[in-house]
């Protein structure tokens, strides 16, 4: 565990200093401009996704799909992170402690 | 103008991010310990990674029962767009030694974001660029602190809700990135290829495949542009 987080840590800053050390005109390459705004997006929906529906290796709706609902709703709302995620946190939280949902 | 006019102004901007921060910071110490790091790892997390979106996937994925390279993997990627922010960064902060490599670990969405907002002034937005960034740091280490120590007391994730409070926090790093057709399809194409290999990969490289979708579009994109 260590070890992933020495060699993940060491990397994101070894991304960080590349960019200081490369030539300016790396900038102008539209392509990798495009990559770097999309990866994001698509690492993190996939994440959403896989941590909302996923248990292991298999795919199901609990407890957690309605957090999840609830924190769009709170997104919409435009509510603080904060709130969104503990607006999340107790209704999975709630739903479990009745036992409407595992 | 004299410093003191336009400093103000930056200054408690930098404070009002740092405090909406702290509370980011706060969800990553605590769902870290529940994934499994301990709070010395977290710790380390936040003061040596120090960029939102791949420390959350790290663990999250972790935490998931992935794979620690799937894991590794996905943290470089999301951390991929930091090279382009300190491209556009570089021009800012020419000095060598120690300062600029302290400049690079500063180097994330808030800090660039601040920057790029007063350029007004080359001075202004260097001000601004450091007052968010010690700020931001600070706080983060803090909360990620607070956070992790907390959860440790608090016992069993799950009964808690902390298992939602991930893919939440995931959905708020996301949400201000929707901005238009092309990322809702990105993040939608994305989102349902990585459920489709869950029952065939091994947890954590759903989402590493998932990264195909940025290449893919990115691809159609410019053929489209050209």
């Amino acid at each position: 565990m260590w070890i992933a987080v020495i060699a993940a840590s060491l990397g994101c800053y070894v991304e960080k200093l590349a960019g200081y050390l490369l030539p300016h005109s790396v900038l102008e390459n539209a392509a990798l401009r495009r990559v770097a705004g999309l990866l994001p997006v698509a690492l993190l929906a996939a994440l959403v996704a896989v941590q909302t529906f996923g248990v292991g290796q298999s795919l199901t709706i609990d407890a957690r799909a309605a957090g999840l609902a609830v924190a769009i709703l709170a997104l919409i709302a435009r509510a603080p992170f904060l709130v969104v995620v503990i607006s999340a946190a107790l209704t999975a939280a709630l739903l479990r402690m009745l036992g409407w949902a595992s | 103008m004299p410093e003191t006019t336009w400093r103000g102004p930056i200054t408690s901007k930098a404070v009002g991010i740092g405090v909406a921060t702290a509370a980011y910071a706060l969800s990553f110490g605590a769902i870290s310990v529940a994934s499994g790091l301990d709070v010395w790892q977290t710790q380390t997390l936040s003061l040596l990674m120090f960029t939102g979106a791949s420390q959350f996937a790290m663990v999250g994925i972790i935490g998931a029962g992935g794979g620690l390279l799937a894991a590794v993997l996905t943290a470089w990627l999301l951390g991929a767009r930091n090279s382009i922010y300190a491209l556009s960064m570089a021009p800012l902060h020419r000095v060598r030694g120690p300062k600029r490599l302290a400049a690079a670990q500063l180097t994330i969405d808030e800090t660039t974001a601040m920057a790029l907002a007063h350029n007004e002034d080359e001075s202004h937005s260097r001000y601004a660029f450091w007052i968010t960034g010690v700020t931001l740091f600070v706080l983060w280490n803090i909360g990620t602190l607070l956070g992790a120590v907390g959860a440790a007391a608090l016992g069993d994730p799950a009964a808690l809700g902390l298992d939602a409070a991930m893919p939440a926090a995931m959905m708020a790093l996301l949400w201000p990135r929707l901005v238009d057709r092309t990322m809702w399809a990105v993040a939608l194409v994305a989102a349902a290829l990585a459920l489709v290999l869950t029952p065939v990969l091994r947890p954590g490289l759903p989402v590493l495949a998932a990264a195909l979708v940025a290449l893919v579009a990115s691809a159609l994109l410019g053929r489209r542009s050209a």
